[in-house]
């Protein structure tokens, strides 16, 4: 850097007076402190500037400086004219600061909280769903089950239908059931209630009787017995029957009853032509 | 004292480096400030005013930014210049624009006072008015070289270079 061109292009007088930008004043700054001639340069400048603009004052009262010092003594409350103001050792910490924390820390845990809160709600809900939906299933099957049931007592009720209680038979004497046979639909309803479950491997199986020669038809067997809630069995019937009975058959059924698993029987009651 | 230390111990609070920068700076700023004001009684009062402002607002000085003279050369300006734009001082006083530092020193006896009165004296007669009206807007009314520039109807470069030689010329009067 020319050193003397920097010095001559009149900039230094500028920086004097203040008529430069802050970003110039900082540039002066630092290469007063690289080149000790631009400093000497400033100073020269000033001392000039200081002693014209000297010139101008008028003359004053003397003592001045007192009143400026009892004014600044008196602002800053120090008796003590020559005592320095020794500047108080602030806390690195104030109360704003730990203010600040506290309350970060209490509106963080309580946003936590709300957020936990919120989960919890929403998990809540959740489960009512599921218990909603459940719920709303359960009716739709008890309307399903009513509906059925309705059914099934409009079909007992119908003054065609045929009712043929079974009665317990040997040693199972104290089971029973009862058919409900609709000749016009060719079918019976099986009221199997009075049944024990069939042991496994073994299956109910409904025959269709008659008596003169006695002769049995199998109606099939009954594979859904143990699952079935009302043990009602709707059954496909276009025999001339005259008794129905139920044996205990091995799973698959049998071509004929074996006759020592006879559960139930009972016999047609037709009335008298 | 040195003067580094001199400003370092006035941000410090300390009253007699405060007494020494007054007595080394006063008489400049009082010139300044009577400069803009024209009224005795006023400039007085304003130049307490700039040092007991330079007092209380020590700690925004830094050596960065320019040179303390330059600081508080400033801050005697901006009060002189707020001064001259209240009511009460517009409602009483004439149109000063038309004055120029040189009026003060040709027509003032109080040079008696000043060491370098005589050659302040001299110069000032030496001056081209070219000189007058630059030293004039950069030092005693704190204009920015572009306000300069505007003022003036000169380019930059030309106020830098016409300034810088105005102020030699003052320098070889009254460093010498």
């Amino acid at each position: 850097m020319d050193i003397t061109a920097y010095i001559e292009s009149g900039i230094l007088e500028l920086y004097v007076a203040g008529a430069l930008s802050e970003n110039e004043n900082r540039e002066v700054y630092k290469l007063m402190r690289q080149h000790p001639e631009i400093l000497q340069e400033v100073e020269a400048i000033e001392l000039a500037i200081k002693k014209l603009t000297a010139a101008t004052a008028p003359s004053r009262r003397a003592g001045l400086f007192e009143n400026i010092k009892a004014k600044i003594v008196h602002l800053s409350g120090n008796a003590a004219t020559d005592s320095k103001v020794i500047p108080m050792v602030k806390s690195k910490y104030d109360w704003l600061t730990y203010t600040g924390w506290a309350a970060a820390i209490i509106i963080g845990a309580g946003l936590f909280w709300t957020l936990n809160q919120n989960n919890e709600l929403e998990s809540n809900l959740t489960t009512a769903e599921i218990e909603n939906s459940y719920l709303e299933e359960q009716i739709a099957n008890a309307k399903t089950d009513l509906a059925a049931s309705k059914n099934l007592l409009n079909i007992l009720r119908d003054k065609d239908i045929i009712s043929v209680p079974l009665g317990g038979q040997g040693e199972f004497a104290n089971t029973y059931a009862k058919v409900y046979w609709s000749k016009k639909d060719n079918s019976i309803y099986l009221d199997a209630q009075g049944l024990p479950e069939a042991p496994a491997g073994k299956v109910y199986q409904v025959w269709s009787l008659k008596l003169n020669p006695l002769t049995p038809t199998s109606l099939g067997t009954i594979d859904d017995f143990n699952t079935d809630d009302n043990k009602i069995f709707a059954i496909a019937n276009a025999n001339e029957s005259e008794a129905f009975g139920i044996t205990l058959e091995p799973e698959g059924g049998s071509e004929t009853p074996t006759m020592d698993q006879l559960y139930t029987l009972g016999v047609v009651v037709t009335a008298a032509p | 004292m040195q003067l580094e230390l001199l400003i370092s111990k006035f941000q410090q609070k300390d009253v007699k480096a405060f007494e020494e920068l007054y007595n080394m700076y006063s008489d400049s700023m009082h010139g300044v400030i009577y400069n803009i004001v024209r009224d005795h009684d006023i400039a007085e009062e304003l130049m307490q005013d700039v040092f007991i402002k330079a007092w209380n607002s020590a700690s925004s000085y830094s050596a960065e930014k320019g040179r303390f003279f330059t600081w508080i050369l400033n801050i005697s300006r901006n009060a002189a210049i707020d001064k001259t734009r209240s009511k009460a001082f517009k409602n009483s006083k004439k149109n000063l624009d038309a004055e120029y530092f040189v009026d003060i020193l040709e027509h003032s006896d109080s040079l008696d006072a000043q060491t370098d009165a005589i050659g302040i004296k001299k110069f000032v007669g030496q001056l081209a008015k070219k000189c007058i009206e630059v030293i004039e807007l950069l030092y005693f009314k704190g204009y920015t070289q572009k306000e300069a520039s505007e003022t003036l109807d000169m380019p930059i470069g030309t106020i830098k270079t016409r300034n810088r030689n105005c102020i030699k010329e003052l320098r070889t009067i009254v460093l010498n």
